[in-house]
């Protein structure tokens, strides 16, 4: 009897799909694949199918249709001839406006509140912690919806100011004046304006004024230039100290830079400061700024401040004390240490996580709603969507926004990011 | 990756035929049967038109349209589930059934009806927008509102008109949006808007319900027509035919005398009138003709009342909100209230 041995089988069966390494991964793609498909396939189908129940078609053309209604706070010209897609513009750089502002405020408070919480004073730290814990804890709506009403209720109505016997009174020497409608402050216009067109004769006896954005250019132009150069003489200084080993004095050059050929503009343009005042049944002149802004972006900054302040705090802590403790030997002063040693190590750490609060912030921004603020979701996601009838195409749009919106937000930090980091070489 | 863009082939090559089986149903009436109960779309709050009693319970002109829908389908007028919606959200949930109707407020307009697929099935309120102030504010006329800050119920035809009007008379306004009556009476009050604008059936229902109504005036000027009315989705006929006749049947009623007091023992004998014979189904079967009970009409009138006794109940001189009749009453008593005749 010999045992004759067989060459192994090369014949394929199923379970070597399951079983055999070569085949189970493509087995699971496969199977991955056709979930993911079907999952789209049964949306898209479902969406067609309930369009044409409905008799309804997706159509974009109605962007072009005159949009019909007002908004109060716009950033560029529109009134309600005007198309719905303009609308959408309008509240576009409205959520635009709104998040920057917030973002700015929510880093400022943050980074502040994040220090004060590793303060050794013990009243300062906790005061810190109460905040940090009572703005993350209860829901952002309801910190909206409450400063909100508390601007509402406890501020003094525009009629207030008036008459002899008046029971409100504008602040800061009768510049700025903050009622339950929102802060009128005062603006800056020109009396030798070269581009606005809505020339105003603020009160009597004072000459007209206009502002225009050729203005506003002129002035932020004069003022790019002047940092340049201020830029190139530091660069100049540093030179110098690298090669005397002695920095040579650039301040006051720095300051005259910076004041001397913005002010002669300002000067040529004839800038005014126009001041609010009662006329009507209102304040007119200067800006106002509304409640709802003003509500939105104190609820926005301080809730997002909240937690950018724990980033902080994380970030300095992650710093080991032996950097700190010899920062302090080589003699450098507290504020110092933090600033030239601690933080530029923190942010390391903090900046990732600080993204996704500048996204979440940016996105929040659309519970603009509950204060009636006039952002993308309230145009072109609330009134034109109720007006045309097209969620769909409404809702897409809205949604396409926000993704560019969060794309930028990201890589703009990203970048900044990419600069903080170790270089690596 | 060559297996799987296979099989994405395979699948696109499939989905036609999947695709006519996901289209939604549009037979209403059955779903609303097989639910047991009718979802109407009512408004989230307005004294007069649907508004919690003390006992939370709905009440209102347009609540008893629901009322009368639900008791024409079911023979109870309690077998509804009330969905309060907000001007925004109010088509968006019709169309994507998550109400089987609308009855809020909602005001008959071209592009409603036509480009956003809503069926109006007629008119159960004749209203037009109007301004209210507060008297200290020592206005008289609309036309002087030149400057004013006006709350304004978002989604609505409310602040198409107001801008039109503002528009139309070279005034300027500052709009401040609002998207829910309990939240622009709570921004009118606090004085963080000097006008509140709105239809003047719900401006005299909310000035009902303030503190110191007497504090504030409507102004004369109505500067639009807003005939109000129950809405179905587009495309479902039979279920359209149902409401309107519900409603009509609320107004014939009120024409042929027959009350929520009387139709039982107009319907116990057959009557001189023949149309109210028809009405409470003692001669002919109309309810069949829409898939209905012989006694549909008999029962929505012996639950709700008719037209006449909703109005008194709800928005009437006797009632805190106080409204005439006006072009609400009947066409024989100058009004504009007019059915179809019941044949």
């Amino acid at each position: 009897m010999g045992f004759i041995p067989t060459s192994p089988r090369r014949s394929f069966h199923i379970g070597q799909l399951v079983y055999d390494t070569r085949y189970r991964a493509k087995t699971v793609q496969v199977i991955a694949a056709i979930t993911i498909v079907a999952a789209f396939w049964w949306l898209g189908a479902n969406i067609v199918g309930n369009l044409n129940a409905l008799g309804k078609d997706f159509n974009l053309a109605f962007l072009n249709a005159p949009a019909g209604y007002d908004i109060n706070q716009k950033l560029i010209a529109y009134d309600n001839r005007m198309s719905h897609g303009r609308a959408a513009l309008v509240g576009i750089l409205n959520t635009l406006l709104v998040s920057f502002l917030g973002c700015i405020a929510a880093t400022i408070i943050g980074v502040f509140v994040g220090v004060l919480r590793l303060s050794d004073n013990w009243v300062i730290n906790r005061l810190a912690a109460v905040y940090v814990e009572a703005f993350r804890s209860v829901p952002l709506l309801l910190w909206i919806v409450f400063i909100f009403a508390i601007l509402s209720e406890a501020l003094p109505q525009p009629r207030d100011f008036r008459g002899e016997t008046a029971t409100a009174s504008m602040q800061l020497f009768d510049s700025v004046a903050i009622t339950a409608r929102g802060a009128y402050v005062p603006r800056v216009a020109f009396t030798n304006s070269i581009s606005g067109n809505e020339t105003v004769v603020p009160r009597d006896g004072v000459s007209a004024v206009a502002s225009g954005p050729t203005d506003w250019a002129l002035i932020l132009a004069v003022m790019v230039l002047s940092v340049g150069v201020v830029i190139l003489l530091r660069r100049h200084a540093a030179r110098v100290q690298q090669r005397t080993g002695r920095r040579p004095t650039i301040w006051p050059w720095q300051a005259l830079l910076i004041v001397v050929p913005t002010g002669l503009v300002l000067y040529f343009l004839g800038a005014t400061i126009v001041q609010p005042y009662l006329k009507g049944f209102n304040f007119t002149e200067g800006t106002f700024v509304r409640k709802s802004l003003l509500a939105l972006w104190l609820a926005l900054s301080l809730y997002t401040a909240a937690f950018i302040a724990e980033i902080v705090r994380g970030g300095i802590l992650s710093v080991s004390t032996g950097q700190r403790e010899a920062a302090l030997a080589l003699g450098l002063r507290p504020n110092k240490v933090m600033r030239l040693v601690i933080l530029p190590q923190a942010m390391r750490v903090i900046i990732p996580p600080l993204i996704s609060n500048y996204l979440s912030l940016a996105k929040n921004s659309s519970l603009a709603l509950a204060v009636g603020y006039m952002d993308a979701r309230a145009t072109l996601g609330g009134i034109t969507i109720n007006q045309t009838g097209r969620e769909l195409e409404g809702m897409l749009l809205l949604g396409i926004f926000y993704l560019i919106l969060s794309f930028l937000i990201s890589g703009a930090i990203n970048f900044y990011n990419r600069s903080m980091q170790l270089k690596e070489r | 990756m060559k297996i799987i863009t296979r099989a994405a082939h395979l699948l696109l090559a499939a989905a036609p035929l999947a695709l006519a089986a996901t289209s939604v149903s549009a037979a209403t009436l059955d779903e609303v049967k097989e639910a047991g109960q009718l979802k109407c779309g009512i408004h989230e709050g307005l004294a007069g038109f649907a508004a919690p009693n003390s006992d939370g319970q709905w009440q209102g002109l347009d609540v008893d349209i629901c009322r009368a829908v639900a008791a024409a389908i079911f023979g109870d007028s309690e077998k509804v589930e009330y969905i309060p919606v907000t001007g925004s959200t109010r088509f968006t949930a019709l169309a994507s059934g998550e109400i089987d109707m609308l009855a809020r407020t909602t005001t008959w307009t071209f592009s409603r009806d036509t480009d956003l697929k809503n069926e109006f099935v007629g008119i159960n309120f004749y209203d037009g927008q109007g301004f209210m102030v507060p008297k200290a504010l020592g206005v008289s006329s609309a036309l002087e509102l030149d400057g004013t800050t006006i709350c304004v119920n978002t989604g609505t035809t409310t602040e198409l008109n107001v801008a039109d009007y503002f528009r139309g008379k070279g005034m300027s306004y500052e709009p401040v949006p609002i998207e829910t009556g309990a939240e622009a009476q709570q921004q009118f009050l606090s004085g963080s808007c000097d006008v509140f604008t709105g239809d003047a059936s719900g401006l005299a229902a909310n000035r009902a319900t303030f503190p110191k109504p007497d504090d504030y005036v409507v102004l004369p000027e109505i500067i639009s027509k807003e005939p109000l009315g129950p809405a179905v989705r587009h495309g479902d006929s039979e279920w359209e035919d149902i409401v309107r006749w519900s409603l009509n049947a609320l107004i014939s009623a009120e024409e042929l005398g027959v009350t929520s007091k009387n139709a039982e023992e107009l319907a116990g004998s057959l009557n001189e009138n023949a149309e109210i014979n028809r009405l409470l189904g003692t001669e002919g079967d109309l309810g069949a003709m829409i898939g209905l009970e012989t006694d549909w009409a008999k029962t929505i009138i012996t639950s709700v009342g008719n037209y006449g006794e909703i109005f008194e109940r709800h928005v009437g001189v006797n009632t805190p909100i106080g409204l005439e009749r006006g072009v609400n009453a009947l066409w024989t008593e100058g009004g504009l209230l007019y059915s179809p005749p019941f044949r």
